[in-house]
């Protein structure tokens, strides 16, 4: 498990079987695209930023996520 | 034609809209369209990470390829949140760079924190966004905004939300008489007169929500903000009569007017 912080809650997510291709520890990182499914967010018009830097959409099937990052996943929602 | 021009794009309706406070996303589309409106502010929030991932979502219901939407940064009250705000907005609209600023300075008032707000438009302009930025009706800070480089300049009427109608004409006068971007009251309009005014005023377009929003019926409202601003837009084009105080001028003719003895 890792600890990340979604929208400004702690949020747990299984870490990555190292079986499939764990030679260094950036390989067994969970990208942005898993992190969705696994809250159920895939499909869904959003926009994530991780430790305050925007993660473009083609960025979203790299493993990129560390124990204690902060993301931000936001969605357009009715304003003035 | 009398367009609205905004970053190059030639607009129809004068009159912009905001998506919020509806009771639900069907009242929200109907009243847009209602409204006529072109440009529509969307806010940009968390995922509520509850949800139902069934649920609609607003670009569902106003999708872009319909709608000119203008992501804002409504309760933003630093210069790193709003940035941050609408970098995410880019993100989620594929690259759209038209957003409306405002940095806000008091929780009670919503008052726009004009330093904050001039100094994240200048980061914006930098990286390309085209900011429409709302502001107070101070005609310096209008004019210091301009120079920086925001494409609208976007004055409150009165608070966000208060519906006080028009409080300064003199102020939005002066901004109007100044800018060479386009001027659009946002904020403080109640119901249609007011609309009205701002736009014979001059204004090239108005900014709502909450008095569409807000009132019992806010289908037939929008439609109403509507025929206000087209009204206002074409009395300002027209050019008013002089007022004229202690000088009437009767509209019928003075002569022949029966059982006048003087023979006239």
């Amino acid at each position: 498990m890792i600890q990340l912080i979604v929208n400004g809650q702690p949020q747990f997510v299984p870490s990555l079987d190292s079986e499939t291709d764990a030679g260094t520890t950036n390989d067994a990182r969970l990208n942005i695209r898993q992190l969705l499914e696994h809250m159920g967010l895939q499909g869904k018009r959003i926009a994530v930023e991780r430790n305050g830097e925007i993660v473009p959409r083609s960025q979203f099937d790299q493993p990129m996520l560390a124990n204690g990052d902060k993301l931000e996943i936001v969605v357009a929602v009715g304003g003035g | 034609m009398d367009k609205l021009v905004i970053a190059g794009k030639a607009y129809s309706s004068r009159l912009l809209v905001g998506t919020g406070k509806y009771r639900d996303f069907d009242e929200t589309r109907t009243a847009v369209d209602a409204s006529g409106a072109e440009i529509i502010t969307v806010a940009i929030r968390r995922t509520n990470l509850g949800q139902n991932p069934e649920e609609p979502s607003l670009l569902d219901v106003l999708p872009p390829s319909q709608y000119t939407l203008l992501p804002n940064t409504a309760g933003c009250y630093t210069v790193e949140d709003a940035v941050r705000t609408l970098r995410l907005a880019r993100e989620l609209l594929d690259g759209h760079t038209l957003v409306k600023l405002e940095v806000l300075g008091d929780p009670k008032t919503l008052y726009p924190n004009i330093v904050e707000t001039l100094k994240a438009a200048e980061i914006l302009i930098k990286e390309g966004f085209q900011v429409m930025v709302y502001t107070s009706d101070d005609p310096i800070a209008a004019r210091q905004l301009e120079e920086i480089g925001c494409i609208a300049i976007m004055p409150l009427a009165s608070l966000i939300g208060s519906g006080m109608g028009i409080l300064n004409p003199w102020n939005l006068q002066i901004i109007i008489e100044n800018a060479k971007v386009p001027v659009i009251v946002d904020a403080g309009v109640g119901t249609a007169s007011d609309a009205a005014i701002a736009m014979e005023l001059g204004c090239d377009g108005v900014l709502m929500n909450t008095a569409i929003a807000a009132a019992q019926n806010p289908v037939l409202m929008a439609s109403a903000m509507k025929k206000a601003v087209e009204a206002g837009r074409e009395a300002y084009l027209a050019g008013r009569m002089p007022k004229k105080l202690y000088s009437a001028s009767p509209s019928s003719p003075v002569e022949g007017v029966i059982g006048n003895m003087s023979g006239k």
